[in-house]
């Protein structure tokens, strides 16, 4: 077998067990009030680290680029209360913009 | 407000279909130059569905990194699904069988829009999983059959449109005290260890962190 295909089945398999994990193994189980507490915050720390690696992780390294940019724009219109919609039309054109002109 | 309904999540994931056929494309055509065939291409997206870890893999085997390389990175990356998962788990219904199967339509996205009334909501993550699963698809299918003749996500502004998204979606969670400390510590352990760690890393790292900072 090639190496390509070894890749996409180990690593596919792996994917469909981690996001099996919960709904497959935790369902039937009512988890105690203080575990359920801290799936609580998980969610924000977990959108919270999602948009530092979207907005600066580049290889192994920080990266300042346009996408800050973006989502600077993107954090006004956040804070005007702008739609979902907006908000990333705004982020996303403010970076294409700034691609454009750099 | 009513009960949601599986619309409202095809509805909440309308005005980001442009990025999954996009990406899609932009992963079978560096599938394409890292060696894959268009099949190999087509049922990595079918499988794993999880744009990062497919990006990952995708370029490491491209610059000669080895297949293991690949794996670990891609593994990685995707290990930030057991911790969603988990968040989720009491939403699944039905037969074994059929939570495997749903659960694969668990993405970044699909998770976070159905979180957003406060508590996650089934049919609303079922159904941005199923509206961008095609588009996910489909999308490396174009990207491995046309190759370079479509735009490119970057210089759309895309890779700006998901920070702001998630932002977007966090901002109501942090009223409470708790997911503030959370999200910021999160934040912070994020940003030092992207540097140091391989990709996929600093977002596990930042979870449990989160989680055993708080633990009380």
């Amino acid at each position: 077998m090639s190496e390509i295909w070894i890749v996409v089945i180990v690593v596919g398999a792996t994917t469909v067990l981690f996001k099996a994990t919960g709904p497959l193994f935790l369902a039937r189980r009512t988890l105690p009030p203080r575990v359920l507490a801290l799936v609580e915050v998980l969610a924000p720390a977990m959108l919270a680290a999602l948009v530092v690696t979207q907005a600066v992780a580049g290889d192994r390294e920080l990266v300042w680029d346009e996408r800050l940019l973006g989502l600077g724009a993107g954090a006004a219109a956040v804070a005007l209360r702008a739609p979902l919609l907006v908000v990333m039309v705004v982020a996303a054109a403010t970076a294409a913009l700034t691609l454009l002109l750099i | 407000m009513s009960r949601p309904r599986f619309r409202d999540g095809v509805l909440a994931a309308l005005p980001l279909a442009p990025a999954p056929v996009l990406f899609g494309a932009a992963f079978g055509l560096l599938a394409r130059e890292a060696g894959f065939g268009a099949v190999a291409a087509i049922v990595m997206s079918a499988t794993t569905f999880a744009g990062s870890a497919q990006f990952a893999a995708a370029s490491i085997l491209e610059t000669g990194g080895g297949a293991v390389a690949a794996i670990v990175a891609a593994v990685l990356l995707n290990a930030r699904y057991v911790p969603l998962s988990v968040s989720v788990a009491s939403i699944f219904p039905g037969s074994a069988a059929r939570r495997l199967g749903e659960a694969q339509l668990i993405v970044d996205e699909s998770w976070a829009l159905s979180g957003r009334s406060g508590r996650f909501e089934y049919l609303i993550l079922v159904g941005v999983g199923l509206f961008f699963y095609p588009l996910w698809v489909g999308g490396t299918a174009l990207g491995a059959f046309a190759g370079e003749a479509i735009g490119d996500a970057r210089s759309l502004g895309l890779d700006a449109a998901f920070p702001a998204l998630f932002l977007a979606l966090l901002v109501p969670y942090l009223s409470s005290r708790r997911a503030l400390v959370a999200a910021l510590g999160a934040a912070a352990i994020t940003l030092v260890l992207i540097p140091f760690t391989p990709p996929g890393v600093p977002i596990v790292a930042a979870s449990v962190a989160a989680l055993v900072g708080l633990r009380r």
